[in-house]
């Protein structure tokens, strides 16, 4: 599998956010919080972020682990060991 | 030959700017194209016909301002479309009850939308309106029109406003003074919350309400999802919305008194399971495109129609096709943590169902208290088309469904 950078999987991980939450300033949202609850991103959308990420880096997502790819450090943790 | 006329878009409307033709004379045109852009007070629909024939002759212009029931154009080859009846295949857009101004003569159906979801079109970046000579003379003087205030509907701009506004401008060059031709515009935002407003106000104004909640046990139904989505890779998985919608379909089909319309006193059935479904809009507003025969589409297929239609919904342009009347409307407003929805009805329907978070809470199975997934389904319901009990029969089959999550899965 292809290793990203910490840096590209988190401009991965904002393309998609912003792609659904055009108006979120997600650079500066802490975190550690569910990004779903402060954006207000419903269960459609969380999916769509999950499929564009699947897209572009290539990882998958099995959903007993969505609880762990709700804020932004577990998703970024998540992928990078996915990838390892 | 038919005349192709302005439809009626909602209860209200009394005339439109035809924005745009999509079509020329000569050209052929079938069963659900896109023949024009409309514009009313509630935002711009894409027009579509509805029988196939050849163009003749464009009789309104861009720009003009076109009473309902006028004739737009003519083509040949079209018949008379009956209002009610002949539906045509489901993917192509139906027809709906709310029809075109029953037209003395002849005329090509057109598509009609509900008021409320005409507000779809009002939630995008609105495109200015300007006629062909408008622009042209704008132009020309070097004006950029897309700041102009347009006394035309909805903003549209006519060569009357560039006209003056090249007046003022060599007036305000005169006198020095700074621009003082723009006016602030109504957001599109507030436009579709005076539609939303709008129908709320009829809902609450004329339907005797009734509420009916149930906790339904998702055990089966989740742990059936859960065990389906495991073998699917991100891009195939199903989301419980669609367990929730294929029941309601099957529900309003065994429990047809709450699918379909108040008209004139009476009920009035609804042809096919069309459910509305309710889309929140990002920074507020709602609408509520109808997924059509929901009760004959498997959890795929929904799946497939979500994924095509929300992003549709809350970024893009709706279709006039996907405006259409819902027979009900489902409203899932569980992802923010919410319990249970207490909805208001979307008139003309007769129900709506709402359903709340699937949480885990205490639950007595077999006189044992134990952690189960529950969800609350609510049912809103008008008294006048129904009673508490046919609503209770509802839910009870709605829960029922719910309870077998494997039969729901196919287009049966």
């Amino acid at each position: 599998m292809v290793k990203h950078t910490r840096t590209e999987i988190r401009a991965a991980i904002g393309a998609a956010i912003s792609s659904i939450a055009p108006e979120a300033d997600w650079e500066r949202l802490d975190e550690q919080v569910d990004f779903r609850r402060r954006l207000e991103i419903d269960s459609f959308d969380f999916l769509r972020i999950l499929v564009a990420l699947n897209q572009q880096l290539g990882v998958e997502f099995p959903e007993a682990d969505y609880g762990r790819l709700v804020t932004l450090a577990g998703l970024v943790a998540y992928i990078e060991a996915a990838e390892q | 030959m038919a005349d192709f006329l302005m439809p009626r878009l909602g209860a209200d409307m009394t005339e439109a700017t035809l924005v745009a033709w999509k079509i020329q004379p000569g050209d052929l045109v079938f069963r659900g194209m896109v023949v024009a852009e409309v514009d009313t007070a509630k935002g711009i629909i894409d027009v579509e016909c509805f029988q196939p024939g050849k163009v003749l002759e464009l009789v309104a212009h861009e720009g003009e301002l076109v009473p309902v029931g006028a004739v737009l154009a003519r083509i040949e080859g079209a018949e008379a479309l009956p209002v009610e009846g002949s539906r045509p295949r489901a993917e192509e857009s139906g027809l709906v009850s709310e029809q075109v101004s029953k037209a003395e003569k002849p005329g090509v159906a057109l598509e009609a939308v509900p008021d409320f979801n005409a507000a779809a079109t009002a939630s995008l970046p609105k495109r200015r309106l300007i006629t062909p000579r408008a622009r042209h003379l704008a132009e020309q003087a070097g004006i950029d029109w897309a700041k102009l205030p347009g006394a035309g509907p909805d903003g549209a701009i006519s060569a009357a406003d560039v006209e003056r506004a090249i007046q003022n401008r060599s007036l305000d060059a005169e006198s020095g003074s700074g621009n003082s031709s723009v006016q602030p515009q109504r957001s599109p935002g507030s436009r579709m919350r005076e539609a939303i407003a709008a129908a709320m106000e009829q809902a609450n104004r004329e339907i005797p309400h009734y509420y009916l909640r149930a906790v339904v046990d998702m055990t089966a139904a989740s742990a059936w999802l859960r065990q389906e989505n495991e073998a699917r890779p991100v891009t195939q998985r199903l989301l419980p919305v669609t367990v929730s919608l294929k029941a309601m379909g099957l529900a309003l089909r065994e429990v047809p008194e709450l699918n379909g319309f108040w008209k004139e006193g009476r009920f009035e059935p609804g042809n096919g399971v069309h459910i509305g479904f309710a889309i929140s809009m990002r920074g507020g507003g709602l609408v509520t495109p109808a997924i059509r025969d929901v009760d004959r589409l498997s959890l795929d297929q929904l799946m497939v129609r979500l994924t095509e239609l929300i992003p549709r919904a809350r970024t893009g342009r709706l279709k006039s096709s996907e405006l259409k009347n819902g027979t009900c409307t489902l409203t899932s407003l569980g992802d923010l943590g919410v319990a249970a929805v207490w909805g208001v009805i979307y008139p003309p329907q007769v129900a709506l169902m709402g359903t709340g978070q699937i949480a885990v809470r205490p639950w007595v199975v077999n006189e044992q208290v134990l952690p189960r997934p529950l969800m609350e389904v609510t049912l809103a319901g008008d008294h006048r088309a129904s009673d508490g009990l046919i609503g209770a029969r509802f839910l009870k089959v709605v829960d029922e469904l719910l309870q077998t999550p494997q039969a729901l899965r196919t287009n049966e």
